[in-house]
């Protein structure tokens, strides 16, 4: 249904970032929707706006009317566009029920699974080794770099070790907030190589604005041959390191601070 | 000090001003306790078990010994008031501070509660049964005070020259309101084991 | 002294007004409209401080890393607590002690015609304790670690835990006062809500009542219904802070979204607690300068409680994807977007005033105007964030930032401009300089656009907030954004240099303005009867009475195209 809208739209976003998701047309499609419904009305009401300013402003001799908003006729006109508001309303909140369920509710079947933790300030993603199964022993940790193969269907575990952080990957229009203390689960599925950034969403202290990461999709040889290169790790000297450095960029001016 | 503002005397809605603001008050204490509560709900349907366990160890008898006294003292103010209807002043002092005895009583039985529940070993920071219980009779008990000490001002400075009676009922009715949270924290905290 | 009989008068006493000093008629009065100019006055000055630090985080945005006229460079650190302590002071200590606080207190004994608010001393300790409230933030700038940094809406367990923010005397003082910013704000409620219910003029109904004092009251109803909550959650994070409790910490039992709850369940209604006052101050504006009765007065008022009502089923829409039930995002998109309708119908309300008006485009007026075009930007933004499937995206992005303040914005700056305008003739007897109040009218507005418009498109590219350098994100560091990013500064740093022309015509004004009388604009409220500037008791020995409604402009056969409330009726 999506695709189908999509020739219709302007695909606003599009213009900013690219589609590097498989639903990250249908965020986009909706924006659409949600731009020519509300920009239709906006730019109305606006216009009538103006035009009352000019059409009623005061001139010699001119007097004003005595209205009281409170005929037949008079109510209506607020009502009749109320309706067709709400109208507008229902036709936004129906397409945002499906996207909403598609990203947020319905979780399909994996083909692989990743386990990212976030923390202050770093993030580590656990990916599946060679045997394509997340949590076993050949497992692959990397500090601040998240490595997916192209059309694979992904299932991802958020974490927190600490506060309240969020992950987001614009390119793929997906964010979800990681509680500490819990396990949250989502899904994506890359559709285009490439390297983008990820971002922290939620404040978390000092360094939130310099926990960037960056996700890079390959194709599965690539993606193989970086598993192969790599030894299994428990990420351990490297978080260190990367957080250390996190924080030194951090601590580069606090002279004045 | 100041001179008598028309403002204050007035009453379009029939309903005395003081009476109002009282009301308002009570309103925004109604918000906050019950907030307070509604998250203690929420928790206990969450932790049903382990909070089961630590509410387990409050002492029932004596959350059964302050509510007669605060449900005794909340009668004893309603006898104040009708004694200020009345415009006797030495009635009205004394049931007020019949009031405020009870009052005492609750605050003396809670300090030996708290001391004896300290001693065991039940703290604030013991778990979060124990944080919202202090956090919840404390504020309680705050409120308890505040209201014996302001009776106390409206039985010396006002009752006693004679003046602003209205004052008996609106304490009444803020310590009525007292009387009302206690008996949603004394379930709540007490008997549901 | 003689008795002479009165009616219904005050001053039993003439003799306490003589020999007042200084500190009682100006520091500790009891005067409303001391008490009004105290809030107005604390409030701009906060105002200041709030717009200083958006001008230097904004710097350290456009030009990252360079030392900063009037600051120096900026750290991570302490930029977060900038960012943190604008938003804070701008909602807790401009929008409310100006809106709610300022013009209530001025106001509404003025508007319903009697001598002063029904509790004079309670309301002296309301502004008391806000004035503390206000000390012990700037305290909060100046200890050791630094002011809080963990955005105004303080999440634990980031806010919760000094290991984690790094400001362990800063972070409880911020919160210790935002609760007494509350506790004011209560306590100033109570005078609000009794006045105007029991102390009006005789003759004044409810539907007599002008949409301003009711925007108040209904305002201070939401506020004191939403509020609780948070009262009680921040006893829970102090105690968090201090005392170590474990209320929101999740290794010991707590939960930190129960805090998200408890601070978005006030959090929403307090935007409509802002937003009440603003639209009363334009409605007052747009009926006396479109010479016009106000469209649908019932129906405003009916939309502003059913608006009220609705305001406490929305919360959860900024907590989307924060880790609540998914299915309960069901709910929260549906309401938050009914709940453009009563906003709708108010706006539309006021612009159907204009028709058929003889608009005059007086300072105020023009303030007032903007207000309802800019509103209308900001509030049919919130709809692609209230839709929960787009929110997905935008949340925490900059199109946030800038849909909020296409509303605070006018809440907050441009209807307390319209209202300083309108007001200033009968707050101190002169008129402020119309030529000067139009050129800071276009330096405030144009260049307002000029930040935000960008703002939504660098947030519709996936622009983060309270990030300190978009530099380190390889995909944001381009130079169209950062041109962007820049030309966002410049038109900040131009809007905030016109209001120097504001300042200097306020204070030129008061002493040099053209004096005036009584109802220089010929407007209808009861606080156009009373001497430019009131007097203590503001109508002196006679009470007004009133005989009609507030907004009886050109009515037809009459010569003067305004009717004052007090006005007796023609005898027949």
């Amino acid at each position: 249904m999506f695709d189908f809208l999509d020739r219709f739209m302007p695909g606003f976003l599009e213009m900013l970032l690219p589609r590097a998701s498989e639903y990250a047309i249908e965020i986009d499609v909706l924006f659409d929707v949600i731009t020519i419904l509300v920009g239709f009305w906006f730019f109305l009401v606006l216009g009538y706006f103006f035009y009352l300013i000019f059409r009623y402003r005061h001139r010699p001799g001119q007097k004003a009317e005595y209205v009281t908003g409170e005929t037949h006729k008079q109510k209506q006109a607020i009502e009749i566009p109320h309706l067709l508001i709400l109208a507008c309303d229902i036709a936004i909140i129906v397409p945002t029920f499906v996207v909403w369920y598609n990203i947020k509710i319905d979780i399909p079947p994996p083909e692989e699974e990743v386990r990212i933790v976030s923390q202050q300030w770093a993030w580590t993603f656990y990916h599946a080794g060679q045997d394509g199964v997340l949590g076993t022993d050949d497992d692959v940790a990397s500090v601040n770099e998240l490595r997916l193969k192209k059309n694979v269907q992904y299932t991802y575990h958020l974490e927190s070790k600490d506060v309240m952080h969020s992950f987001s990957i614009p390119v793929f229009r997906l964010k979800q907030d990681a509680v500490p203390g819990r396990v949250i689960s989502g899904h994506f599925k890359p559709i285009m190589e490439g390297e983008w950034d990820v971002q922290c969403a939620e404040m978390c202290g000092v360094a939130h604005g310099i926990m960037g990461a960056r996700v890079i999709i390959e194709s599965e040889e690539e993606h193989n041959a970086w598993l192969a290169a790599k030894t299994p790790e428990q990420a351990g000297d490297n978080l260190v390191a990367a957080i250390e450095e996190t924080l030194s960029v951090a601590k580069e001016d606090r002279n004045n601070g | 000090m100041a001179h008598e503002i028309i403002a204050t005397g007035r009453s379009r809605t029939g309903i005395p001003t003081g009476r109002l603001a009282v009301w308002w008050v009570i309103g925004s204490e109604i918000v906050i306790f019950g907030g307070l509560i509604a998250v203690y709900l929420l928790n206990r349907f969450n932790h049903g078990p382990s909070w089961s366990v630590e509410a387990g160890h409050t002492a029932t008898w004596i959350g059964a010994i302050n509510t007669f006294w605060l449900l005794t003292s909340s009668y004893f103010v309603v006898l104040a008031h009708s004694a200020s209807e009345r415009r006797d002043a030495k009635e009205t002092r004394k049931w007020i501070w019949l009031t405020i005895l009870l009052g005492g009583f609750f605050m003396g039985f809670k300090t030996f509660e708290y001391a004896t529940e300290i001693s065991k070993g039940y703290t604030l920071f013991t778990s979060n049964f124990w944080s919202f219980y202090y956090t919840a009779t404390g504020l309680h008990g705050f409120h308890v005070l505040c209201g014996m000490v302001i009776m106390a001002i409206i039985a010396e400075n006002d009752i006693k020259k004679g003046r602003n009676w209205h004052r008996v009922e609106n304490i009444g009715l803020y310590w009525h309101f007292v009387d009302i949270v206690w008996i949603f924290l004394f379930p709540l905290m007490y008997i549901a084991k | 002294m003689a008795e002479v009989a009165h009616a219904d008068v005050a001053h039993d006493d003439h003799h306490d007004h003589h020999e007042q000093s200084f500190w009682s008629k100006y520091v500790f009065s009891t005067d409303h409209k001391i008490i009004g100019f105290q809030y107005m006055f604390t409030g701009m000055a906060m105002a200041l401080i709030g717009g200083y630090f958006a001008y230097v985080f904004r710097m350290q945005l456009a030009f990252p890393g360079s030392s900063i006229p009037f600051w120096g460079t900026l750290s991570p650190a302490a930029y977060n607590s900038l960012v943190t302590n604008h938003g804070t002071i701008m909602i807790f200590w401009v929008a409310m002690p100006v809106l709610i606080a300022a013009m209530g207190n001025f106001l509404i004994p003025l508007m319903i015609g009697c001598d002063d608010m029904v509790f004079p001393r309670i309301n002296r300790l309301s502004y008391q304790i806000f004035l503390i409230s206000a000390i012990v933030l700037i305290i909060s700038f100046f200890v050791p670690g630094g002011g809080f940094g963990g955005a105004w809406t303080s999440y634990p367990p980031l806010s919760a835990k000094a290991e984690y923010n790094s400001t362990p005397f800063g972070a409880p003082l911020w919160l210790i006062a935002v609760t007494l910013e509350i506790v004011a704000f209560l306590l100033g409620g109570i005078n609000f809500i009794t006045t105007v219910m029991n102390a009006r003029a005789k003759g004044m109904k409810l539907y007599d009542i002008p949409i301003i004092v009711w925007m108040i009251v209904i305002a201070s109803i939401l506020f004191m219904c939403s509020v609780g909550p948070l009262v009680a959650g921040a006893v829970m994070l102090l105690f968090d802070q201090t005392l170590g409790t474990a209320f929101f910490d999740p290794v010991a039992g707590g939960d930190p979204v129960l805090w998200q709850h408890l601070f978005w369940f006030f959090g929403h209604p307090e935007v409509y607690v802002v937003l009440l006052p603003a639209m009363g101050i334009v409605g007052e504006i747009t009926c006396t300068f479109a010479r016009k009765k106000l469209f649908g007065y019932k129906l405003v008022l009916y939309s502003s409680v059913g608006l009220g009502i609705l305001s406490f089923f929305v919360w959860a829409h900024h907590q989307f994807i924060s880790g609540v039930d998914p299915r309960a995002t069901y709910l929260f998109t549906t309401t938050t977007l009914l709940i453009s309708i009563p906003v709708a119908i108010m706006i539309f309300a006021f612009i159907a005033t204009l028709y058929g008006g003889s608009i005059r485009f007086t300072t105020a007026m023009l303030f007032g105007l903007a207000f309802t075009g800019e509103f209308l930007l900001g509030g049919v933004t919130g709809i692609w964030l209230g839709s929960s499937g787009t929110d997905i995206y935008l949340h925490d992005t900059y199109f946030v930032l800038a849909h909020f303040h296409y509303t605070f914005v006018p809440i907050a700056i441009i209807a307390p401009f319209a209202a300083i305008y309108y007001w200033f003739p009968k707050m101190f007897g002169r008129m402020m300089n119309e030529t000067w109040g139009k050129i800071h009218f276009w330096g405030t507005i144009i260049p307002f656009n000029g930040i935000f418009i960008p703002l939504f498109i660098l947030g519709a590219g996936g622009q983060h907030r309270r990030i300190y350098n978009f530099q380190n994100y390889p995909d944001l560091a381009g130079v169209d954004m950062q041109d962007m990013r820049v030309f966002a500064t410049l038109s900040l740093v131009v809007m905030l240099m016109f209001q120097i022309v504001f300042i200097v015509n306020f204070i030129v004004s008061l002493k040099r303005g053209k004096k005036v009388g009584k109802n220089p604009w010929k407007a209808n409220t009861l606080e156009w009867v009373a001497p430019s500037p009131p007097p203590h008791g503001n109508f002196g020995d006679t009470m007004p009475e009133v005989y009609r409604g507030p907004y009886e402009y050109s009515v037809e056969g009459r010569e003067e195209d305004y009717w004052p409330q007090n006005e007796k009726p023609a005898e027949s």
